[in-house]
């Protein structure tokens, strides 16, 4: 299993051919207290960089972009219910979909864990 | 992820498609804007505040996080620094008479020590602010709006005889505790203010300073505003804050504890489009000055409140959870755009998306179902009373 992470600060968990995606704890702190997400339907096809997701906290609404090409195999029904599982656990129970990956060089262009903290800290 | 909207009173720098702090682009091409700092600046760093940029000011936007520190007020006391308002002393002779010019409150009958609500209107009756102003003898203590206060200040001057004189306070700080223990909380540090009443002021003392205290404030609570040396605010903050009760709380909750007590704010309720009838603010507009004029504006406002108004502010609620925020459409059965949304946001009290705006007069009344238009998404909502959250101000014998 390898984690990778967007500059739009979306992670995503790739297990052989199936990512699970959500977004980074950075995000959620920048966001603060969200209060509503939407996730994609099952069978939904998604390009790289299309808007997969929405996210909502308090002051702002966000869109979730897929980090990669593929089809929805599941949308967390946990989160839109109680979107602040979001807040509390935003790398782990509060993933957003998962999908099966169209191409796995797509994953090239992204960040690993180690790039990605240490970049976060220069924001 | 990218942020795509932000509401309420930290938008100001962080509009639509503004990259955050935390965007790869890193605010590219946006020139950072000269910003003031409050006198608590560090005392609300030390307390881990997000600062934002706010009418000038670099400002508290949260601490330990909206929704905490929003429930937080409503069912204890939150301590608020709203010291960009702008605090103004007019004085000079008949400032009362001159006052009237410009607003539609009773100046000449106003009760020493009593805050009134009121509006500075333009000559077409729109509003360039709200305010709160209150007799100190002769003179009249105004606190207006940050954003506003010096545009304020120079349209006093331009319009107001060269007699009277308009004195800035910069050098006063201006705290808020609100919530139903702010009382029992601020009556520990400054003995006396439980007697207050809502909306009576008066001179009080602290610690070798003179403090003014309105009972008053914008969540729909109990509370006081306090103002306060600039030099000794610091050191008031922590006296208050020596108490488990109370909170620092950001603009991020003000906002949202406003929106719920109905509240109008300006540059987003209210502006100079928009009178006082329109926003449903005619309790500022006195009797006397109904039958007699006088102040700018007075045509149309009086004739609006004849025939009444072309739109006017409502409060919605919304069906489902996504939060329907500033600049949305609102449409009638048929698609056809009837008015838009000043305000919106997630109620933490009540768990649930709330707004408001204006609609076209025939379309007021509570209950009637309309549409509302954002980002290619229609959602179901019907014009609902405000408050959404009652009042609970203290009244005189009712403690």
């Amino acid at each position: 299993m390898s984690l990778y992470f967007t500059k739009e600060h979306e992670w995503i968990r790739v297990d052989g051919d199936t990512a699970t995606v959500g977004i980074s704890d950075h995000a959620q702190e920048q966001l603060g207290d969200i209060v509503f997400a939407e996730v994609p339907e099952t069978g939904k096809r998604l390009s790289k960089g299309q808007e997969a997701a929405v996210v909502e906290s308090v002051k702002a609404a966000s869109d979730v972009y897929s980090p990669v090409s593929g089809e929805v195999i599941d949308g967390n029904s946990k989160v839109a219910d109680d979107p602040s599982i979001v807040n509390s656990d935003p790398e782990g129970g509060g993933w957003f979909f998962r999908l099966k990956l169209d191409n796995p060089a797509e994953l090239d262009g992204l960040m690993d864990e180690n790039a990605y903290r240490e970049w976060v800290k220069t924001l | 992820m990218n942020r795509e909207t932000h509401n309420g009173p930290t938008d100001e720098t962080q509009v639509r498609g503004t990259p955050y702090s935390g965007d790869p682009a890193g605010g590219e091409g946006v020139q950072p804007p000269m910003l003031d700092k409050l006198p608590l600046d560090s005392w609300h760093r030390a307390r881990g505040a997000r600062m934002v940029p706010f009418a000038g000011y670099e400002m508290p936007v949260q601490f330990e996080g909206i929704i905490a520190e929003h429930l937080w007020t409503r069912e204890n006391a939150g301590l608020f620094d709203v010291s960009h308002m702008g605090q103004l002393l007019v004085h000079g002779r008949a400032v009362d008479v001159a006052l009237e010019t410009l607003m539609p409150g009773d100046f000449q009958g106003a009760a020493d020590m009593k805050p009134k609500y009121s509006l500075l209107l333009d000559e077409e009756g729109g509003i360039i602010d709200d305010l709160m102003a209150t007799r100190r003898g002769d003179d009249f203590y105004i606190v207006v709006n940050g954003a506003t206060k010096h545009g304020d200040i120079a349209y006093m001057e331009r319009r107001l005889p060269d007699n009277v004189v308009i004195d800035y306070m910069k050098e006063q700080a201006l705290l808020a505790l609100q919530g139903p223990r702010a009382a029992e909380v601020l009556e520990t540090v400054v003995p006396g203010v439980g007697d207050l009443a809502f909306m009576q002021a008066g001179p009080f003392h602290w610690s070798g300073r003179n403090l003014w205290i309105s009972r008053s404030g914008y969540t729909g609570e109990d509370g006081f505003e306090i103002s306060v040396p600039a030099s000794a605010a610091a050191e008031l903050a922590d006296a208050i804050m020596a108490n488990e009760l109370v909170k620092p709380v950001g603009l991020g909750a003000r906002d949202s504890l406003r929106l719920e007590a109905g509240l109008p704010l300006y540059g987003h309720d209210l502006d100079t489009r928009v009178t006082p009838v329109m926003a449903g603010l005619t309790f500022a507009i006195n009797k006397r000055r109904r039958v007699d004029g006088g102040f700018a504006g007075a045509m149309r406002i009086l004739a609006e409140l004849d025939n009444g108004p072309v739109e006017k502010r409502v409060g919605f609620e919304i069906d489902g959870r996504q939060p329907v925020r500033e600049g949305a459409l609102v449409l009638d059965g048929e698609g056809n755009e009837v008015g838009k949304i000043t305000s919106g946001g997630f109620s933490p009290s009540l768990q649930r998306p709330i707004a408001m705006g204006y609609v076209a007069a025939p379309l007021v009344e509570e209950g009637t179902a309309l549409k509302l238009g954002q980002r290619g998404r229609l959602f179901d909502a019907r014009v609902a009373p405000m408050p959404f959250v009652p009042h609970r101000y203290h009244r005189k014998g009712a403690s």
